[in-house]
């Protein structure tokens, strides 16, 4: 590593090429960031683990311990299998689960210096939000396939048609990706890695288990089980299931077109208000 | 915005940027020539960090003008970003990406297509000698590999200044000269640099020009040479025997009428206002006492006492600077009037 530096090796300087933002520069920049990402994703083992092993370890677990003994309580459409009813649910579990992976993804390169690094150079601002969401939606997808895969190797079969699966599958990233810019909003305004942890997870555990991600409502006492229908877990998962058991999955009263308006409803909203909002705490954070 | 040749590299008036309450930068006036190291040398708080944000376009002042490279950051800060490199405290490298896919990283988003950057990326590699370890995840390299890293990844985008935080704090001995080295060569090829340090060898070394900031203000600008001569006088180091100190200590101060400090280790310190003629009275006295010294002379102030002069605090207290020498200078500079441009 001994390094000879002789003088006037280094090139003089010259003016770089780009001064304003463009569209085209924009969508170059972005893909530059979510390659990085990405690249973080799959070379960083403690990421790996947790993004693969994690999630398959809830699909093992929930199917063999709870069961046997879930089976027999559930609506026909899940033939008995607890696994049917339970991967769509585990969908969007791991979907909100995932979406933390932005908060701590940002407050690491915050505390780094890296997103300093990024604003020093003439580059595209919205890159480092969009390209950031944009890798978690390419981690997810991956993570949701290796899911199914599993899946359908201990059992899980959808009722339906192949179309509405993959529609159901959409449906679930989509919603993790309108969850990331939530998490992006706490951890901008965490910014510490380890305090996004526990940001992230503390309200994220009593949420997904107050909703129909495990199991229907029906048997929660009346107070949990208002705030459990209401939310948007719930919805999303309801409308998922629907689409991969078929209508019957639904509890009664609900029918598969309004749960969908009503989902994709929280997932365009949920979009557009944390994204504002993360651009606002995204420059409050590093002024 | 076209910067003539000999215009200044940064040009800063009246800049002032407050955090609440707090003045962090209370009215900075910076002219830095180009194609030069300018060192701004300033204790922990002084406001150094926070001007380097100022002039790297991550914070924008409150009041004042700020141009760099003969563009107003405020007025068209991607311009700016287009013609600046920064290296902060921290090596803002990827851990888990290559060298070479760090500096490429930067270089593409400097602007250059993916073939450019790659060439680039060979180029400023080689020539920091990480060239072989260009294929490896930087999570493997050194410290000091990866502050070498850090302060050429900017390279790609050739900067027309580089602004850099404390290059050297943390980093073993070997590392710090090799930044040095890459530093000079960096101004050798035309590339102006702006360095904040809390090392006063440092600044005298690598700085053909240095600000000394406190509180948020430029308390005194010059050359190394220029800064000494403004706190004027000479300062006598001896040693002595153990047992004699004391006397020596009682015949030096009668004679000059200066405070003695005690440096440790059988060393002396007193200020020589009158140059030799404080050094002939001293042996004087210290003959007339009876006592020997070892060893005697005189010095010309170092930056620790400019240091000291001018901000009224000892360098690098928390940098790891012998404290002996720093209370030395303590004792030196206590008697004289610290005048403050404020």
């Amino acid at each position: 590593m001994a390094a000879t530096i002789g003088s006037n090796q280094l090139p003089a300087p010259d003016r770089a090429l780009r001064e304003r933002a463009t569209f085209t520069s924009t969508v170059t920049d972005t893909w530059v960031l979510t390659r990085r990402n990405l690249l973080r994703n799959v070379r960083l083992p403690q990421v790996l683990l947790f993004s693969t092993v994690q999630p398959i370890m809830f699909l093992l677990l929930f199917t063999y311990v709870f069961g046997g003994a879930i089976g027999q309580a559930l609506p026909p459409v899940a033939e008995g299998e607890y696994i049917n009813w339970l991967m769509p649910g585990l969908l969007v579990q791991i979907s909100v689960f995932g979406a933390g992976q932005t908060a701590i993804g940002l407050t690491d390169d915050l505390s780094k210096g890296v997103i300093d690094r990024f604003r020093s150079l003439p580059m595209a601002r919205s890159a480092v939000l969009a390209g950031r969401t944009f890798a978690d939606l390419g981690r997810n997808t991956a993570v949701v396939t290796l899911m199914l895969l599993v899946g359908f190797l201990i059992g899980f079969r959808y009722q339906t048609s192949f179309l509405r699966f993959v529609a159901g599958v959409a449906l679930g990233l989509a919603f993790a990706y309108s969850l990331s810019w939530v998490m992006a909003v706490i951890g901008l305004y965490v910014k510490d890695p380890e305090a996004a942890q526990s940001a992230v997870f503390l309200p994220v555990f009593p949420l997904v288990f107050a909703s129909s991600v495990f199991l229907p409502t029906e048997t929660m006492p009346d107070w949990l089980r208002v705030f459990a229908d209401h939310q948007p877990i719930t919805t999303v998962t309801n409308a998922l299931r629907a689409l991969m058991l078929g209508e019957g999955a639904l509890p009664d009263g609900q029918v598969l077109s309004t749960q969908l308006l009503i989902s994709l409803g929280w997932i365009v909203s949920i979009t557009l208000v944390f994204s504002l909002l993360a651009i606002r705490a995204y420059r409050r954070a590093v002024d | 915005m076209t910067r003539g040749a000999g215009d200044p590299i940064v040009e800063v008036q009246g800049l002032i940027r407050t955090f609440g309450d707090v003045r962090a930068l209370d009215g900075v006036d910076l002219v830095v020539e180009p194609g030069i190291v300018y060192g701004l040398l300033g204790p922990n708080g002084a406001g150094k960090t926070t001007l380097i944000r100022v002039l790297a376009t991550l914070l924008r002042p409150d009041r004042g003008s700020v141009r760099v490279a003969g563009v107003d950051v405020v007025a068209d800060p991607n311009a700016a970003r287009a013609r600046i490199g920064l290296a902060g405290q921290f090596a803002a490298v990827d851990a888990f990406l290559t060298g070479r896919e760090n500096v490429e990283m930067v270089g593409r988003l400097y602007g250059l297509s993916a073939r450019e950057a790659r060439r680039r990326a060979d180029d400023v590699l080689d020539r920091i000698g990480l060239s072989h370890d260009a294929s490896r995840q930087v999570g493997t390299y050194s410290g000091g590999m990866r502050r070498r890293l850090d302060l050429a990844a900017s390279l790609v985008g050739r900067p027309e200044v580089m602004f850099l935080d404390e290059p050297t704090t943390g980093i073993d001995p070997r590392n710090r000269l090799e930044v040095w080295d890459l530093i000079e060569d960096l101004v050798a090829a035309g590339t102006s640099v702006l360095l904040t340090t809390q090392y006063l060898d440092e600044a005298d070394r690598l700085a053909k020009r240095i600000g000394v900031i406190d509180r948020g203000v430029v308390v005194q600008e010059g050359t190394a040479d220029e800064l000494k001569d403004a706190v004027g006088g000479s300062v006598l180091e001896l040693v002595v025997h153990d047992e004699d100190r004391v006397r020596a200590m009682e015949a030096i101060a009668s004679a000059t009428g200066e405070e003695v400090a005690e440096l440790g280790g059988r060393r002396l310190r007193v200020a020589a206002r009158e140059g030799s003629g404080t050094l002939l009275e001293v042996v004087r006295a210290l003959d007339a006492a009876g006592v020997e010294a070892d060893d005697i002379g005189l010095h010309r102030p170092s930056l620790d006492d400019v240091f000291l002069a001018v901000t009224g605090e000892p360098a690098g207290q928390d940098a790891g600077v012998d404290h002996e020498v720093v209370d030395a200078s303590a004792a030196v500079a206590g008697g004289r009037d610290r005048e403050r441009r404020r």
